[in-house]
């Protein structure tokens, strides 16, 4: 049997996405910008998908702009917003539990002059408020903060958050990466407080190379990217028809039945997390968010753990890379204040809705017949 | 500069007697083939010297890069070819040529003529002293020294002209395939690359043997060893590249052998592993990237005692008494340290005594191996039987 159990990496392509993908290649291939049919045809595709992301995050269709992915909606609003804003000041809040896509960013906002704060998160990987609300200043710019962990899957109350910026200065820019989230969770962006947004689309079925950041309207933020004055100059280049269309319909169809599908991704993630914790010395570290469960094997590099599972099908993400010279340990695991033990140990599990029980029962059983074979080799 | 003609040179090759002509035979056709990808080439051997003539576009600095890793080139020279003979012409093309290839002219020269054509108006000498001459009155700043010269212009004229003077510097060493062929442990460390590489140098073909240990190693840790076998046969020509599932070998021997001694018996059964391959491929020797005291399974004691596992072929290890910074800077030469120092190491550590021997003894060892009898026959047996090949080039 095969276990895909990495969908907080990346997710199986719905297949309509994918046929209206080939179309977009073989027959409507124009671009956006020429002025004869190809190009309005073209131009049509990406007025849909608009519509479609604008209709599952409750927001204008001009507040959409299109991206590459995750990173670069995430680095548009930082860098963006740190430009356009540094008049103000030059002090940018975010927290230790980010993904590289922020945190490197930010360090490239460091050696550029602005001034960075981290803020912590407690055991369960929740932002510490009361020091966030320190650490506001008359100065501060832009926070950005993480709405669902991809390692742990942790949910940050991002609405207090937002509510605890706007009430200290409500110019200060508030952006959420959350590309963890869209798709599991409903929310929308005006109801979070968020200026900002960012979200991708090859976590819900859409094709890699697509992403969204949602800009408030009346927000200010600086392109990152200039040329041919695409997407209201907001983010220049031809647009990417097929993977923009993929990404309206995925989110379109993600949110279908999506009470129904968020019940069966739980069910999936928690029936997992209680058949595998009954095992000796397994751990459980997950958070809220429906379709990751983080576990500690605890006694087993996690590397080793992943190879062993993938050899019996089961495919799932380790924080940590193991190396025999220096270990590279996560720093969000290091964060809610894992031991040594668990952080060597530990594996993220992450689920969707082409997921079945049995797969999880399968992965389970696995797991129990590998726990004693590798925990009898170790290092003496 | 647009170079129509490469002048090959060839050092230790010539001094082969009358082998030299099967070591350029080699030479040439390995030539040959690297340079097909790139364009139109003809090699050709000529007045006793090799030459690549360019028969179509090319991207200079590919040319080099390919020829630099043909191993008997010492040096390679680029030539500009004067195709009308005329004196008049001659002396243009080598003015150009001086003004072209030096931007700053204050330096020492001699022309160094031959003339294939003895029917030429002008002799040798003749020719010396009078382009000379013209480029003295081109470039003032000049100054001719016929004894240690720091540019010498080579001039040669037959039915076309050449002019040349530079020496890009080549691999050296002696053609693959003069020397007979050898079986390298890659590990995917900085190490066994380099030295499969040196020993390729001396013209031995290379196959390679990697020690694979699922789940403990990753695909990635054996992708990154076919990667650095490619990146040696740029050098070596193809090398057939033997990947071991070691793993149940090495629980077995956790099993049953002293922790502080993992390292050592470990080794010993590669070796004997190496050493059956080698013998079933024709090779003649086993080549590791050891060096004395880099880690504890490599101090002298625990090399003699790692080394008499292979009994029936000896063990090269070229980088044997090399500094780490001194293999890294081969490494880095040849293109290989990049990739070597990716981070998929390996989970074997697991495998790794926290305390290993630094000076196991012989009889000791073999005490500890006896414990494997009737325990690992089977499994080393079936780990090569279902040895996985991937060929590298």
């Amino acid at each position: 049997m095969e276990a895909y159990f990495d969908n907080a990496a990346t997710t199986a392509v719905f297949p309509e996405v994918k046929d209206i993908m080939i179309k977009l290649m073989d027959e409507d291939y124009g671009n956006p910008s020429s002025l004869h049919m190809k190009g309005v045809e073209a131009e049509r595709y990406i007025k849909t998908a608009t519509t479609q992301i604008a209709k599952e995050l409750k927001c204008q269709e001009k507040e959409i702009v299109f991206t590459s992915g995750g990173t670069e909606a995430n680095n548009m609003a930082i860098i963006g917003g740190a430009m356009a804003h540094r008049r103000a000041g030059k002090h940018i809040i975010t927290s230790e539990i980010e993904h590289a896509s922020v945190s490197a960013t930010m360090d490239f906002l460091a050696k550029e002059g602005y001034e960075i704060s981290v803020v912590g998160v407690d055991s369960v990987g929740k932002l510490k408020l009361d020091e966030l609300k320190a650490t506001l200043r008359p100065d501060t710019i832009l926070v950005s903060v993480m709405y669902v962990n991809n390692e742990i899957g942790a949910i940050q109350p991002v609405e207090e958050i937002g509510k605890i910026i706007k009430d200290y200065n409500s110019s200060i820019l508030y952006h959420i990466d959350a590309v963890q989230a869209f798709g599991k969770l409903r929310f929308t962006p005006k109801k979070l407080g968020a200026d900002l947004l960012s979200i991708s689309g090859h976590k819900i079925h859409g094709p890699k190379g697509s992403g969204v950041l949602y800009i408030k309207e009346k927000t200010l933020i600086r392109p990152i990217i200039y040329g041919g004055g695409q997407q209201k100059a907001m983010r220049s280049g031809t647009e990417n028809v097929p993977a923009i269309a993929g990404m309206g319909l995925a989110a379109e169809l993600m949110y279908k039945n999506h009470d129904a599908k968020m019940e069966h991704i739980r069910g999936l993630k928690e029936a997992f997390i209680d058949k595998v914790t009954t095992l000796e010395n397994v751990f459980d570290n997950s958070g809220e968010a429906p379709h990751i469960a983080s576990v500690s094997f605890v006694g087993i590099r996690s590397e080793v753990m992943l190879h062993a599972l993938e050899e019996r099908g089961v495919y799932v993400s380790s924080g940590s890379a193991c190396s025999s010279n220096k270990p590279h340990v996560s720093n969000v695991l290091k964060a809610i204040g894992l031991d040594n033990t668990k952080l060597e140990s530990t594996l993220r599990f992450s689920f969707s809705e082409f997921n079945t029980m049995e797969q999880v029962e399968y992965a389970v059983q696995v797991i129990e017949e590998i726990l004693p074979v590798f925990r009898r080799y170790i290092r003496k | 500069m647009d170079y129509k003609v490469f002048l090959i040179k060839y050092a230790e090759i010539g001094t082969k007697g009358k082998n030299r002509y099967v070591f350029e035979d080699i030479m040439c056709k390995r030539m040959r083939a690297r340079l097909k990808p790139l364009g139109k080439f003809e090699v050709k051997r000529e007045y006793g010297r090799i030459f690549v003539e360019a028969h179509s576009e090319y991207d200079y600095d590919d040319v080099m890069k390919v020829l630099g890793t043909i191993f008997g080139v010492v040096g390679i020279c680029p030539v500009v070819v004067v195709e009308d003979t005329a004196f008049e012409n001659i002396s243009k093309a080598v003015v150009d040529y001086v003004a072209n290839e030096y931007k700053n002219k204050d330096f020492t020269f001699k022309v160094h003529a031959r003339r294939n054509d003895k029917n030429y108006p002008k002799s040798s000498m003749e020719l010396n002293c009078d382009l000379g001459a013209a480029l003295l009155e081109s470039f003032p700043e000049l100054k001719v020294d016929v004894h240690e010269p720091e540019v010498m212009i080579n001039v040669e004229v037959r039915n076309v002209a050449y002019i040349y003077s530079k020496t890009i510097p080549g691999p050296g060493g002696l053609p693959v395939g003069t020397n007979g062929k050898g079986m390298v442990l890659l590990s995917g460390g900085i190490d066994s690359p380099v030295s499969a590489y040196m020993i390729a140098k001396r013209g031995v073909e290379l196959e390679a043997v990697y020690f694979h240990a699922p789940p403990y190693t990753s695909e990635r840790a054996k992708q990154k060893v076919i990667d650095l076998g490619n990146l040696v046969a740029q050098y070596s020509g193809p090398i057939k590249l033997h990947i071991v599932n070691f793993t149940d070998v090495q629980l077995a021997i956790y099993d049953n052998c002293p922790h502080d001694e993992l390292t050592i018996i470990m080794k010993r059964v590669f070796y004997k592993m190496a050493q059956e391959l080698a013998l079933a491929n024709d090779c003649q020797c086993i080549i590791t990237g050891e060096s004395i005291g880099q880690v504890s399974s490599q101090t002298v004691q625990s090399l003699s005692v790692i080394d008499l596992a292979a009994d029936k072929l000896p063990v090269m290890r070229p980088c044997i008494g090399m500094d780490k910074q001194e293999i890294i800077d081969i490494s880095e030469k040849i293109g290989t340290y990049e990739t070597s120092i990716q981070p998929y190491e390996d989970c074997c550590t697991t495998f790794v005594a926290k305390h290993p021997v630094t000076r196991p003894k012989l009889d000791k060892i073999l005490e500890s191996e006896k414990a494997l009898e009737g325990k690992i026959e089977e499994l080393y047996q079936k780990a090569m039987e279902t040895v996985e090949v991937v060929y590298c080039r």
